[in-house]
């Protein structure tokens, strides 16, 4: 793996330091907060492990439930931590705040001040979620985002843009693709995209 | 000030510095209750390390055209959860 | 009148979303172990660093470490700095640590 940026520039030429001070000093960091015992080595590992646990299809399974189970929709709209812990998931502190697609209405997420997205749900946002380019102009201009995203809504669907900008953290309750009514819980998940859950992409049947 | 779901409001066209969450766009714009969120630990004042004051937090839902005049959209939304000192009936 | 921070993008002028993906690098996985430790963790009873004061210090670098740093960069420098200020660490252990990681990496 490499020292990767989630930017596609060169640093900027006043910033002399080497791209790997900053490797160093994340390591500097945990150690001496070791040696102080503000937490133990392992936990760092641990926490780690627990974050890689948590990945999109653990939001995929939620959706494919909420598909199959009206009464599971009905409570995952109403307080998506609660569903989660139904699901043997822990949102820890995460107000998780699910928005349901409908023909009329696309919800679509962001966090225009910093990055807030549903980790203990999904796991860490993707880069380009926490961009400048999405972060400006998907408030201002979401129809276009969206057409960059491979999408595109008819004028008679009404955008709504949630921008997270205190403590709920949402998740977008997509639409069943037609097609799929026999199908099983677990089928239904895998095709439920992390991306379809930010918002900027529908459910889909075949990959676009 | 309390506001309860479906009333209008208009957000404070307040400038300060420090760590506020009211982003800049919809500063002096106005929109409706959506849902009334609940009180929280006022995040201005955490910013600091200090304890936060009980402050209560709303969802408000923008017309997108009353906050960006210039989009071709006549129907779509922006919905922002802003705290209560933030927000003055309009 | 009117003021306004680098962070704050929401309508600002931009061009294409980059719509390319990677793993994180190890490196940024432990900044986020470190950003969930240190929520978790307490000083005299207080949690030992809020989101919100990593976020009010990634707010206050100023436009060009904002835009020139990357998003890992900002949050590792964030919690040092705040980790410096609340005294929890010095400059001096710091500079010796980063000293020692130095020599251990070339052998010495």
């Amino acid at each position: 793996m490499s020292t990767t940026h989630d930017h596609p520039h060169a640093h900027h030429p006043d910033h002399h330091l080497p791209s790997n001070y900053y490797e160093k000093l994340t390591t500097a960091v945990i150690e001496i907060l070791v040696e102080k015992k503000m937490f133990r080595a392992e936990e760092v590992q641990r926490a780690i492990e627990k974050m890689e646990e948590r990945l999109p299809d653990r939001g995929a399974r939620m959706v494919a439930r909420a598909w199959i189970d009206p009464e599971f929709k009905k409570r995952m709209l109403a307080d998506g931590s609660a569903a989660m812990r139904e699901l043997d998931m822990d949102p820890g502190d995460m107000l998780l705040t699910a928005v349901e697609n409908t023909p009329q209405v696309h919800n679509v997420i962001v966090c225009t001040l910093c990055s807030c997205y549903p980790r203990m749900l999904m796991g860490p946002p993707p880069a380009w979620y926490k961009s400048r380019p999405y972060r400006a102009r998907v408030v201002r201009e979401p129809r276009k985002v969206l057409a960059e995203f491979g999408l595109q809504l008819g004028d008679d669907v009404t955008i709504r843009v949630h921008d997270s900008s205190a403590d709920l953290r949402y998740v977008v309750l997509p639409m069943r693709p037609a097609g799929t009514e026999d199908w099983s819980e677990e089928r239904l998940a895998s095709i439920v995209t992390r991306d379809s859950m930010v918002g900027v992409a529908d459910v889909r049947l075949t990959a676009p | 000030m309390s506001f309860a779901a479906g009333e209008h409001v208009r957000v404070r066209a307040m400038f300060p510095m420090g760590h506020v969450r009211t982003p800049f766009y919809v500063r002096g714009k106005a929109g409706v209750i959506e849902r009334v969120v609940g009180r929280f630990d006022n995040p201005e004042q955490l910013a600091y390390g200090r304890s936060g004051d009980k402050k209560m937090l709303y969802r408000v839902r923008f017309a997108q055209r009353d906050v960006f005049p210039d989009t071709p959209s006549a129907n779509d939304t922006i919905d922002v959860e802003i705290y209560e000192h933030w927000l003055e009936k309009a | 009148m009117s003021f306004k921070l680098p962070h704050d993008l929401g309508g600002e002028a931009a061009g294409p979303v980059d719509r390319s993906e990677h793993a994180s690098a190890f490196w940024e996985q432990r900044v986020d172990a470190i950003r969930e430790l240190t929520r978790a963790a307490k000083l005299d009873g207080e949690p030992l660093i809020r989101v919100d004061e990593m976020r009010r210090t990634i707010e206050g670098f100023g436009t060009e470490a904002y835009e020139g740093l990357s998003y890992y960069e900002k949050w590792i420098r964030a919690m040092t700095s705040l980790l410096l200020e609340k005294g929890v660490i010095t400059t001096e252990e710091l500079g010796n640590k980063l000293a020692e990681i130095d020599a251990r990496e070339s052998g010495t």
